[in-house]
């Protein structure tokens, strides 16, 4: 596989972030699960999530097995699916959206897969610009790597704290967009502390690479987003969106709202 | 000592589907475990437990009025004589002893029936460390001695709520545990199931079973099986006997699924008969699932078979035809359940009674001469309370 990480003028989560980056500003990626409460409200919360300040917006495709995901996205997820949301449903519901924001999907490998080898192409005439997946490590599977980075789609990695360096190295000069650094083991859910040693491990990605990165899981406060965004390019905000969409949109879209305040007023 | 054998794949399936966090403790563990099979005091030493705790070799009995039944000489492999009363604790004893040599003192485990977290709480109590269990609730209902044995050995089990609350959610729960914990966490998988090396490794450490088998009936009738017979949830005890025998072109080898209340309804366990390939819980394999990739829920009377997945290899093995794979309904395998009882005063497990099962209704089907071995998994004493319940001695 050859690098892809050139940026091309279709990279429009690549520009995004960089513009942000030119402004000195960091981006907010803010996540929500596809079909969840339920359809209608999920339409309302994309289009809030990018009216009160998301830069990007992930959306989850919801999957029946969760690995990496805590008991808030497994709820939403299951919630989702009992609505009848597919992945052909995300993109459909992507597509009403019509967003102003780069779309990421954030998915497991298996729904991917049995939406057929032309789910990319469907996914980038829906508006989606990314693809992040969960449980495709680098060289777990060469041949559906190579499917994603050559696709239509930017193919966003993630590296964890346990990534070694060399491997760091290699997992960036495939990713595209950004990179997602895990913040510290162990799945989605909010925590109450960061890592202590959070900027030791953004400082790890940045000897490698030039990519963004956004640090996401265990991310779910307004000073949180606002200590990371002093080392990193961007905070991802999952869980704590998600439950806060239990009850209301509108609370979902009151913290991204104070989310989006705390990283602009470092 | 041989260099053990790690394949990544099996043909398509296989591979390491898992979150990245993951990927370095699998490195670890690939190496550790490569080192430990090439280290002859760890393999001596596993031999020794092997013999003077678990109580291998487990014998081969013969089955004369089962056999008489089936018009054949039926050979039983009575891994239901090892200690805790399965195949289960051949994996779980060497994996502990495994991560005892990586440094890790804590033990993470699923189980379904309940069998392989009793044999990791085992394990667990024997080198002095801490087990933590996970189970679905559904399962812990079904297995209420389990659990208890589980607790009497020191373990804690954590009851699985979500999804379907049976093996499959019980493996995402330790996954995830595992996820969070790896620096400090050993996960020992119950079946030839998971990211790689985990089918490879507990296949290895099945194979005793095969193996000893096939000596014995090389000693005791100086030639090899026409069939080998084994029941198939995600497969470790199938491939601990069939993996001796894959080299014998001319041995069947059979692999029995649960069909539940019938392959033609929805609520079944036969992954290898009606699944299409699929990720769930890190490799690619054979796989109940909708047309939208959404895992489908399984469904067997024997919580051991109650999983919509199954080791990659098994799915490489029915892909080259050298496994046929076929499947019996429960209420046939609570036929089975009571045949071997009755015939041979042998209690199967209800996951072992599918492949007994299997020989019944197929009787008829080898000429006299011919030598059949059935790997009787484990005992059912696990299953006596629920298979009373429903009644079975009122028929």
């Amino acid at each position: 596989m050859g690098s892809v990480s050139a940026t091309t003028s279709s990279d429009v989560l690549a520009d995004r972030l960089a513009a942000l980056r030119r402004d000195g500003r960091r981006a907010l990626v803010a996540y929500c699960t596809a079909g969840h409460p339920d359809r209608a409200r999920s339409l309302a919360l994309l289009r809030g999530l990018a009216a009160n300040g998301a830069d990007v917006i992930e959306v989850g495709v919801p999957f029946s097995d969760p690995l990496a995901d805590g008991p808030v996205i497994q709820r939403s997820s299951q919630r989702a699916l009992e609505g009848g949301m597919t992945l052909a449903g995300t993109l459909a519901l992507v597509q009403e959206a019509a967003l102003d924001v780069p779309v990421v999907l954030f998915s497991y490998l298996n729904p991917l897969i049995a939406a057929g080898t032309d789910v990319l192409e469907r996914a980038a005439a829906a508006g989606v610009h990314g693809v992040l997946v969960t449980d495709l490590p680098l060289g777990a599977d060469p041949e559906r790597e190579r499917w994603l980075g050559e696709g239509p789609l930017e193919f966003v990695r993630l590296v964890a704290p346990t990534t070694p360096a060399e491997r760091l190295a290699a997992i960036t000069a495939h990713g595209r967009g950004f990179v997602y650094l895990i913040s510290r083991l162990g799945v989605t859910g909010e925590s109450a502390e960061l890592p202590a040693d959070l900027p030791e491990s953004i400082a790890r990605v940045r000897a490698v690479t030039d990519l963004p990165i956004c640090v996401g899981f265990g991310v779910s406060r307004p000073e949180q987003a606002r200590a990371i965004g002093a080392h990193a390019d961007g905070v991802v905000v999952g869980s704590a969106i998600v439950r806060a969409a239990d009850t209301r949109v509108d609370a979902a879209c009151a913290l991204v709202r104070d989310l989006r305040t705390a990283l602009d007023s470092r | 000592m041989s260099t053990v054998q790690i394949e990544e794949r099996f043909g398509a399936f296989g591979g390491r589907y898992v979150p990245e966090t993951l990927i370095p403790a699998l490195d670890e563990l690939t190496a550790a475990y490569r080192a430990a099979m090439a280290d002859p005091v760890f393999t001596r030493e596993l031999d020794d437990a092997l013999r003077h705790y678990v109580g291998r070799p487990s014998a081969l009995s013969s089955a004369p009025r089962f056999s008489a039944l089936i018009g054949a000489t039926v050979w039983l492999k009575r891994e239901d004589l090892n200690h805790t009363g399965a195949h289960k604790i051949n994996n779980a004893l060497a994996q502990a002893m495994l991560a005892v040599r990586m440094g890790k003192r804590r033990i993470i485990a699923e189980t379904g029936a309940g069998q392989h977290g009793v044999a990791t709480a085992t394990a667990c109590a024997r080198l002095g460390l801490e087990c933590v269990v996970y189970m679905g609730e559904e399962d812990m209902r079904r297995q209420s001695l389990n659990v208890f044995r589980m607790r009497l050995l020191g373990a804690t089990i954590v009851p699985v709520t979500s999804g379907t609350r049976t093996l499959k959610d019980a493996t995402s729960e330790a996954i995830r545990d595992w996820v969070t914990t790896c620096p400090t966490s050993h996960y020992i998988i119950g079946s030839v199931v998971g990211p790689a090396p985990y089918p490879a490794m507990v296949r290895e450490f099945q194979a005793c079973v095969g193996r000893e088998a096939r000596a014995q009936l090389l000693e005791r009738t100086g030639g090899l099986p026409r069939t080998v017979v084994a029941c198939v949830g995600g497969g470790s005890n199938a491939m601990g006997i069939f993996h001796a025998f894959v080299p014998d072109a001319a041995v069947e080898l059979i692999g029995v699924e649960a069909a539940g209340e019938g392959l033609q309804t929805d609520r079944h366990s036969a992954s290898l008969s009606l699944g299409s390939p699929g990720v769930l819980h890190g490799a690619l394999s054979l796989l109940l699932q909708d047309a939208n990739g959404q895992v489908h829920p399984a469904h067997s009377v024997s919580a051991g078979l109650d999983y919509p997945g199954v080791g990659p290899e098994h799915a490489h093995l029915r892909t080259t035809g050298r496994a046929t794979y076929v499947a019996v309904t429960d209420a046939e395998a609570l036929e089975g359940f009571k045949l071997l009882a009755r015939l041979e005063g042998v209690i199967p497990a209800l996951e072992t009674s599918h492949a007994v099962a299997w020989l019944a209704a197929n009787r008829g089907r080898w000429s006299a001469s011919d030598h059949i071995l059935l790997c009787v998994s484990g005992r059912g004493d696990k299953d006596v309370a629920q298979v009373s319940e429903m009644g079975i001695l009122a028929t």
